[in-house]
């Protein structure tokens, strides 16, 4: 039941190791299989892999190194000592642990509001009947791709006269109004065989019943797809909370590493530290939940 | 499928249902279904279609922050047509386009092919080529700035020990727009890899053997076999790619700023220096009805085109 989203599946099995699809590379194996070409191969990947993860290193080595290391004539690839000083010295002079926790707070509301609404959503739009269905699902296909910055302005101007700017609800409720999810939903609900539903209609459950009941625990994959996408994405958006916040203590991380690049005496080095708390727990949860993430970037085309 | 077999049983001249009934139970579904899609269609009539006819409005007006806003007809969309930093912004937005889209597809098709080889650590590698995607646009522009900083940063650093000139990354137009290009890559490869994998596993390994039975080289295959055969893949990346080329904000905002001069400048950092640095919030709007409707017309291409990327699916 939960291999109702197609490719994805089988495409996961690969990005997270060599399990199931070594058989069918075996056989293309006697086509390239010579040892050399494995070596060649070996090569690039690793040149590849060492040129793809060198700027995260590097946001690491600067962040541990003392002051103004990384900008000193030399050239090291590795700090002179290991020092914590930049991520001390981050903590002292800024809200750290407020923006922290503001991402964490607004992250999470973005992800709960917005999961609910795509759920239901794109329930509707896979497997209820009802006038004007198409319609708005072109509108909402259509309007997906556009760009806050095409509409920010007048977006500004709502945000403000509805009284909610600078303030969580400013970046909240815009920030839900995000339709990918919608599609990456209703492809699964398609998915669903039809007797599962129609076995739960005969047994008498209405719509919302069979929803909640039947439809929502097969949707455990899709759920933590959905979770898993919109934390990200809220956590690292930059442009409409730089716009909705205006107030430090509401500062989301991306908002405050912009903030410590615009003090007049930048300290690259606090600014990699906090880079470095920004992005960590991304990479954790992308390591511990690889085969989500890549099944919901593969199936809505969302980076 | 289900919506033929449920039309079938409502055009049954023989249902034994009378007509009202049909139509109470019709229209209970009716409700149902708005009902589950009332909360998404809330938010996005509040923060998307009232801004976007916001918008439209604004961009017949002149109103610089303060005071009562005037209608000024066309007049925004005229100053637009000729201004050179708006043209500038735009030939950047295209350059910068046709830099990063062809170089992430063919880098992301190749990775592809790779990563679908018999290779030590496979799942290793593809994690590290997947990992910059949940990397934030600011932090990526941020530890990018540090790495092609102009005095000592580590790239010119290296290019000097290697007897090579250090390149003005942050002072010359072309190196900036290059450095943001090269981030863009970085950040989206994976992207373009995944997609090319999904679509790699999708070809008969036959093919491949009966090819090689033919004494085609390797090259021969890819060319012959594996590209007409991810089209369809291809086709989505690229219309991906474009938009989020044309888009692309976090990484110019914070790495050059526009600068230097307007060397860096794009459509959507020029819209949002007018909106909210100059204040020229008219103008700025009128600015994003061209980003809005660029973006539209993509949008339809991929609609109209979608039906073959799902077979591939």
């Amino acid at each position: 039941m939960t291999q109702t989203v197609a490719i994805p599946n089988k495409l996961a099995t690969t990005m997270s190791g060599d399990r199931e699809p070594r058989r069918k590379s075996r056989s293309s194996a006697a086509v390239i299989g010579d040892r050399k070409g494995i070596v060649w191969r070996s090569i690039i990947a690793i040149v590849v892999a060492i040129i793809m993860v060198f700027p995260l290193y590097w946001m690491v080595v600067v962040a541990f190194s003392p002051r103004g290391e990384a900008f000193e004539p030399t050239l090291r690839f590795w700090p002179s000592a290991w020092t914590t000083e930049n991520f001390q010295r981050v903590f002292e002079l800024y809200p750290v642990a407020t923006w922290f926790g503001n991402s964490v707070v607004i992250g999470l509301f973005i992800t709960f509001l917005t999961v609910v609404v795509n759920l239901l959503a794109g329930y509707a739009f896979a497997r209820l009947r009802f006038r004007g269905r198409n319609v708005l699902f072109l509108l909402t296909l259509a309007t997906m791709m556009i760009p806050v910055q095409a509409i920010m302005v007048a977006q500004f101007r709502l945000v403000s006269d509805l009284g909610i700017y600078g303030s969580y609800w400013g970046v909240i409720l815009p920030g839900a109004a995000a339709a990918f999810g919608i599609f990456l939903a209703r492809q699964f609900f398609i998915g669903i065989p039809d007797e599962i539903i129609e076995a739960a209609k005969i047994d008498g459950s209405g719509q919302i019943r069979i929803f909640l009941q039947v439809v929502l625990p097969l949707s455990k994959p899709l759920i933590a797809v959905l979770i898993l996408l919109t934390l990200m994405g809220s956590w690292n958006d930059f442009a409409w909370p730089l716009i909705a916040l205006n107030d430090n203590q509401l500062f989301t991380l991306p908002i405050g590493l912009l903030y410590l690049q615009n003090q007049t005496a930048p300290n690259y080095n606090a600014t990699m530290a906090l880079a470095l708390i920004s992005v960590l727990p991304m990479v954790v949860l992308f390591l511990s939940f690889q085969r989500y993430f890549v099944q919901g970037f593969a199936r809505s085309g969302i980076r | 499928m289900t919506s033929l077999t449920a039309r079938g049983r409502d055009s049954a001249p023989l249902s034994p249902r009378p007509r009202a009934a049909r139509r109470a139970s019709r229209l209970r579904e009716s409700l149902i279904g708005w009902g589950f899609l009332a909360p998404n269609l809330t938010l996005m009539a509040i923060f998307l279609f009232l801004p976007i006819l916001w918008a439209l409005q604004l961009s017949f007006q002149d109103s610089r922050g303060f005071g009562s806003p005037e209608w000024v007809g066309l007049k925004n969309y005229a100053k637009l047509v000729g201004d050179p930093v708006f043209w500038q912004s735009f030939g950047n937005t295209i350059v910068f386009t046709i830099l990063t889209v062809p170089i992430t597809m063919v880098g992301g098709l190749c990775l592809a092919v790779l990563m679908n080889s018999v290779l030590p650590a496979r799942g290793v590698f593809r994690t590290v080529i997947v990992l910059p995607m949940v990397i934030s646009g600011v932090a990526s522009g941020m530890i990018a700035g540090i790495i092609f900083y102009q005095s000592n940063g580590i790239i010119n650093k290296v290019l000097s020990a290697v007897g090579l000139y250090p390149v003005a990354w942050q002072s010359d137009g072309l190196p900036a727009l290059i450095s943001v290009v090269i981030v863009a890559i970085w950040l989206r490869i994976g992207f373009n890899m995944i997609i090319y994998l999904a679509g790699l596993q999708g070809i008969e390994p036959q093919l491949y053997e009966a090819a090689r039975i033919d004494g085609a080289s390797r090259w021969q295959q890819l060319r012959s076999i594996t590209v007409p055969l991810v089209g369809p893949s291809t086709f989505f990346l690229l219309i991906m790619n474009v938009i989020a080329s044309f888009q692309v904000f976090d990484l110019i905002f914070v790495m050059t700023g526009g600068g230097p001069g307007n060397s860096t400048s794009v459509l959507v950092t020029y819209a949002y220096r007018n909106g909210f640095q100059i204040r020229e919030q008219g103008y700025g709007a009128a600015i994003g009805i061209v980003i809005l409707i660029i973006t539209l017309l993509f949008t339809f291409v991929q609609w109209k085109t979608s039906r073959t990327r799902d077979q591939v699916g």
